[in-house]
């Protein structure tokens, strides 16, 4: 309780922060809209559908480029911690791609697949896979070997011994990557919809681009303002539990 | 569902089941090692009785570990069989099994669960049987109220009789125990020195047990085998004719340590160390 009211305290004293800023005109109020006018904006984007609207878009987009990185990403992960051979060439490549900042595939997948969906969800998994199979791979290879051991002296081997030892023991470092790779699919998506129009849905990247070509500060901070939310919600809903779950049965953490 | 003909109830797979017979002929295995080729078990041949307790001694690098290893079906021999009631060993297998020095537990399962890893791979039990056998074994080792616990939160004594009661829960016919205790502190070794020859007389188990603890050794075993290093090998066997169970602290125990620790104090004077830099 105490930490919440702090909290909200922190947040109540950025908001009043902003209101000064803007009455005492430190910026143009072109540039610096009033808490009161972005909430504005916000109110009616809400009313008249556009916000939802962009909002199940980008989470469509984002669900779905994820989804499919993480498919990907797990078995291209185990193969490399399997075989010397798949890390040579699949482990490096990833290793490589992974530094590439996920803006760079948008000007290729612009090429390749034209002002479509497909060229978004090219970005997204662009973006998640190589992180999902190199956390996978570190996890794999940092499973202690006695855990190996002593289950294959109760009987445990093949696909057992992945589903009931391997993969729960790596899990830690796949959470991780889940997580990273959840944070690196939000940025290229961002980076997608704000450089590519495309007809088949205006997502919030684009409601964001907009409000630049229409000089709407109050749209920008908006929009800006729900892609913060909508990460701090699935960090607190999704990732968060797991997360504590983890340090609970590891023993990792007193959190 | 109907039920394979081969099915067994929890009262059934909780009988005690015939200890096996093991038999080491010959065995022999180097390892590469940065200073050249070890040769850390020298045919090496030992027979272990049925239900018979046989404790290995040796100072540290004396193969006692490997061949330990050996028998589990862990790792293979460079030459020689070991056979285990007449069936020779090819791979681990769960008539035959190994507690680490390390606890070794499973993080991601609670307590229960980890007693149930061996348990939930014999497929001719049902799930109530399984939990039945579990909880059997988890209160044989004093533990019934931890069930849910995950293991972290157990002390290094409650972990290795968690460990014990996971081994001991598929009711293997050998336990193969790789210095299980050295890592506790000397309390809790001695209740478990209790624990283990209580279990052992109810489960009736071949217990092949490594440690290079005399007192320990003279304890626990029928027979203790004194291994010498580079080559491994036996050198000596003592015969430990003392009724069970044993107290760590009795007299004539002591008398019997004596003789094993002079014995391997023999082996360190007469063994050519390596010159010192």
């Amino acid at each position: 309780m105490k930490r919440f009211i702090l909290a909200a305290l922190f947040f109540g004293l950025m908001l009043l922060a902003w209101e000064w800023a803007y009455r005492a005109k430190l910026w143009s109020p072109v540039l610096l809209p009033a808490p009161g006018q972005v909430a504005v904006y916000l109110k009616e984007a809400a009313a008249d559908g556009t916000l939802a609207h962009a909002t199940i878009i980008t989470m469509r987009r984002l669900l779905v480029g994820y989804l499919v990185g993480l498919i990907g990403g797990l078995p291209l992960g185990l193969l490399t911690a399997r075989w010397n051979v798949a890390r040579d060439t699949i482990g490096t490549m990833a290793l490589g791609l992974q530094t590439l900042p996920s803006v760079c595939w948008v000007p290729l997948a612009l090429l390749w697949f034209g002002q479509s969906e497909a060229a978004m969800l090219f970005v997204v998994v662009m973006g998640t896979l190589w992180s999902v199979v190199i956390a996978t791979e570190t996890g794999v290879r940092n499973v202690p070997p006695i855990y190996r051991r002593a289950a294959m002296t109760m009987g445990s081997k093949g696909l057992h011994m992945w589903l009931k030892v391997v993969l729960p023991a790596s899990l830690p470092f796949i959470v991780s990557g889940m997580k990273q790779g959840w944070a690196f699919a939000w940025r290229s998506l961002m980076a997608a919809e704000i450089f590519v129009t495309i007809l088949t849905g205006f997502g919030l990247g684009q409601l964001l681009h907009y409000g630049r070509e229409l000089s709407a500060m109050e749209q920008v901070i908006g929009i800006m303002l729900i892609i913060v939310v909508i990460g701090l919600l699935v960090d607190k809903i999704f990732f968060s539990p797991v997360e504590t779950f983890l340090h609970r049965r590891w023993g990792t953490s007193n959190a | 569902m109907t039920r394979p003909h081969d099915y067994s109830t929890a009262k059934e797979e909780l009988q005690p089941i015939a200890p096996s017979k093991l038999v080491i002929e010959n065995v022999s295995k180097s390892f590469r090692a940065s200073s050249g080729t070890v040769l850390a078990l020298d045919r090496v041949s030992l027979n272990v009785a049925e239900g018979e307790f046989v404790c290995l001694v040796g100072a540290s690098g004396c193969g006692k570990s490997t061949l330990l290893s050996i028998i589990a079906g862990l790792e293979k021999p460079d030459s020689g069989t070991v056979f285990a009631d007449g069936k020779r060993v090819s791979g681990p297998g769960r008539e035959r099994l190994v507690m680490f020095q390390e606890p070794a537990l499973f993080p991601w399962l609670n307590v229960l669960s980890n007693v149930l890893f061996g348990l939930n791979l014999k497929h001719n039990l049902s799930r109530k049987d399984r939990l039945d056998v579990a909880r059997y074994y988890l209160e044989l080792v004093g533990l019934t109220r931890f069930e849910r616990a995950n293991t972290h939160e157990l002390s290094g004594g409650m972990k290795q009789r968690v460990a014990l009661a996971r081994a001991l829960a598929p009711n293997p016919r050998v336990l193969l125990m790789d210095e299980p205790f050295a890592a506790l502190d000397a309390l809790t070794r001695d209740q478990l020195y209790g624990d283990l020859q209580k279990i052992w007389q109810a489960r009736r188990k071949t217990i092949v047990f490594v440690t290079h603890n005399v007192r320990e050794a003279a304890c626990l075993g029928d027979r203790v085998l004194l291994f010498s290093p580079h080559p491994g090998r036996i050198q000596e066997e003592f015969v430990i004719d003392l009724p069970r169970p044993r107290d760590i602290n009795r007299i004539d125990l002591a008398e019997y340590a004596n003789r094993i620790s002079t014995a391997l104090k023999d082996i360190g004077r007469t063994e050519r160390k390596p010159a010192l830099v």
